[in-house]
């Protein structure tokens, strides 16, 4: 702890000259002769963002999409990396499981909290329900795969089971199993952890939707008689079409980029690897960057119709209040 | 925040029973069977959810030996309390402990900073995107708002080598394994959505108050500290939240800026580390994940709205 001192000094020095930088900039500002203030304000109001994303993000952007058509030695080698991504066994072994991380996540995660939205609307303890569920979204993804990892803990069938999971199994008379080291199972045992994060957030929004929908419609449909069910189908879901479709989207743009859970959980071994996993693998402990970037781009043609897409939805929203 | 999609915050709009129209008893009764079942149902999704992270929280307060012994649904029939799994992680010397007091304090030394500056030099930029005019202006702003559709990936690999370069002759400017590269990592990336939410809130500042001032003499760094500062508030606290957050729970930026070394490393990646090579020594992940999650928890629960505001407005990051 003797570095505390140091560590709290590197704070205060770095915080103070953020605020001095900032401090200049105001002065230049109000200093500025009459004719020139208006332009020199805009200028130096957005230049600090403006510098940090041109050089931090646009530039970096663009050398990534160069990057990923050279090799480890920088040399330009067309498709290489591509055919690599597409032909390699292991490779495509990473692509696939992506396609199922892309396809499970988003509809199990907005199933379940639909559902359980719906049942807890009106109930006893509403907010009490909504917290216990919401609260995976809190913490960190690395903490939920410790949770997790200790959930599919295993033991050997002689011995007592600590992790619940296995012990449950045993309890119904099965042999206890390695969760996350048999292929392809293990990716299946890490989309539940993400699920179970990923509920709380579709939960959250699908029932502040639900509570959006205007009263006299559900109660009109109630006194003609309307079963649950059918309430639900006519009434609710079409009323909360928009919602669904931003909880759906929104997941999906979170899941392609799931690092945390694979990393933490199997760091990619036994088959379990994602595109975002190995994007990191390739480019900073493979010294393949050329591979990392290649990843990189591919996410970005993944991510990029998605946010589009979800991007009109919220702004029809928007205009439609 | 005006900018969230068509939700309030959470718990906001739980006025509990509907009271409007009462229908027939008979229907009401059969109402309340129906919801009844539903609400058993509820109960048992709730604690499917609950349970992994209460096994681990009960764990991490059993001694090893019993934690290694039986699973933690047996705790109450041989019932032994201990902290000694915190004091391990937290405060015990030497290179085979986890330490992470030390990576609890970088945690920290990271989030400050990494959540202060981007709100400050975003709250300047929205303010000149809500409130001047020039030539270009609107299409300048859309094109950060589709900053945000870049991937953090895309970046890291140029991003990090721009930091190792960055000299002025012998002298590193952001020397690796220092918290530089977090801070300012973290701000880049925080930049396209705080901007748009942060100027979607000052934008509807309205004009007679900034009008005002400027007629009594007021310059733009005036009205901006002593007008927009105060009045944006809610938003800043609910973005600084967020971003808070979404750094303390870092793990990606974290690997990539830290240096590889244990000096600037936050509390996340070291517990990966320690997962990786010592996931069978499960009194000291029980306690050290709890030692990470205690943060985001309060957070949670002491700012739930703010949270959930932060969140919802938030989930495209990254």
């Amino acid at each position: 702890m003797e570095d505390l001192g140091e560590k709290f000094l590197q704070v205060v020095i770095a915080m103070a000259i953020f605020a001095a930088v900032i401090g200049i900039i105001m002065l230049l500002v109000d200093r500025a002769p009459k004719s020139f203030r208006d332009k020199a304000t805009i200028i130096g109001f957005l230049a600090p963002a403006a510098i940090l994303l041109i050089v931090g993000m646009v530039w970096p952007a663009l050398q990534t999409t160069f990057l990923a058509f050279t090799d480890r030695d920088g040399n330009l080698t067309g498709l290489d990396n591509f055919i690599w991504m597409f032909t390699e066994p292991t490779a495509l072994v990473t692509l696939r499981n992506t396609v199922l991380w892309v396809i499970l996540v988003p509809t199990i995660s907005t199933v379940i909290g639909l559902v359980y939205a719906v049942f807890i609307d009106k109930a006893h303890g509403e907010r009490v329900l909504k917290a216990l569920v919401f609260m995976p979204m809190a913490i960190s993804m690395v903490g939920a795969g410790i949770i997790w990892n200790f959930m599919y803990a295993y033991r050997g069938v002689e011995q007592e089971q600590i992790g619940l999971v296995n012990q449950i199994l045993v309890w119904f008379g099965g042999e206890p199993r390695q969760f996350l080291l048999e292929a392809p199972g293990n990716t299946f045992f890490l989309i539940a952890v993400m699920v179970w994060i990923q509920v709380g957030f579709a939960m959250v929004i699908l029932s502040a939707a639900i509570k959006g929908i205007p009263a006299d419609i559900v109660e009109a449909s109630r006194l003609d008689g309307a079963t649950a069910w059918q309430q639900f189908r006519s009434i609710t879901i079409p009323s909360i079409r928009g919602a669904l479709v931003v909880v759906i989207t929104t997941i999906t743009i979170i899941t392609l980029k799931v690092f945390d859970i694979v990393r933490t959980m199997t760091a990619g071994n036994y088959d379990t690897s994602v595109i975002a996993n190995e994007m990191y693998t390739q480019a900073f402990r493979a010294n393949e960057p050329g591979r990392g970037a290649a990843l990189a781009l591919i996410l970005f043609l993944m991510v990029l119709p998605v946010v589009i897409y979800n991007a009109r939805v919220l702004k029809k929203q928007k205009e439609i209040r | 925040m005006t900018s969230t999609p068509a939700v309030p915050a959470m718990g906001t709009k739980d006025t509990g029973e509907d009271t409007t129209v009462q229908p027939p008893i008979a229907r009401r009764v059969k109402q309340r069977l129906t919801s009844r079942g539903a609400t058993i149902a509820a109960v048992i999704i709730a604690v499917i959810w609950t349970v992994p992270t209460l096994g681990l929280f009960i764990s991490s307060f059993r001694p090893e030996e019993n934690i290694n012994q039986n699973g933690w649904w047996n705790v109450l029939s041989n019932f032994e309390f201990t902290l000694d799994n915190y004091a391990d992680v937290l405060i015990s010397g030497g290179s085979q402990s986890p330490n992470l007091g030390q990576y609890f304090i970088n945690s920290l030394a990271i989030v400050i900073p990494a959540t202060l500056i981007p709100l400050v030099i975003a709250s300047m930029a929205a303010y000149i995107f809500a409130w001047s005019s020039f030539r270009g202006k609107d299409t300048l702003f859309v094109f950060i708002f589709a900053l945000q559709i870049i991937p953090l990936q895309m970046a890291l690999i140029p991003l990090l080598t721009l930091f190792v370069n960055l000299k002025i002759g012998e002298f590193e400017l952001l020397p690796s394994g220092s918290y530089a590269q977090l801070w300012i990592a973290h701000t880049i990336f925080a930049l396209p959505l705080a901007i748009f939410l942060l100027h979607n809130f000052i934008a509807e500042i309205p004009g007679e108050v900034i009008e005002a001032a400027r007629v009594d003499g007021a310059g733009h760094a005036t009205i901006f500290w002593r007008i927009i500062i105060p009045l944006s508030v809610p938003a800043l606290a609910s973005y600084a939240i967020f971003q808070f957050l979404w750094v303390w729970n870092d793990l990606l930026v974290a690997l990539v800026f830290s240096g590889g070394t244990g000096d600037v490393a936050p509390i996340t990646q070291r517990l990966a580390e320690l997962t990786g090579t010592r996931g069978g020594e499960w009194h000291r992940l029980t306690a050290g994940a709890f030692v990470s999650m205690i943060v985001p928890l309060l957070v949670f629960f002491g700012l739930q709205r703010y949270f959930v505001r932060g969140l919802l407005a938030g989930g495209l990051k990254g």
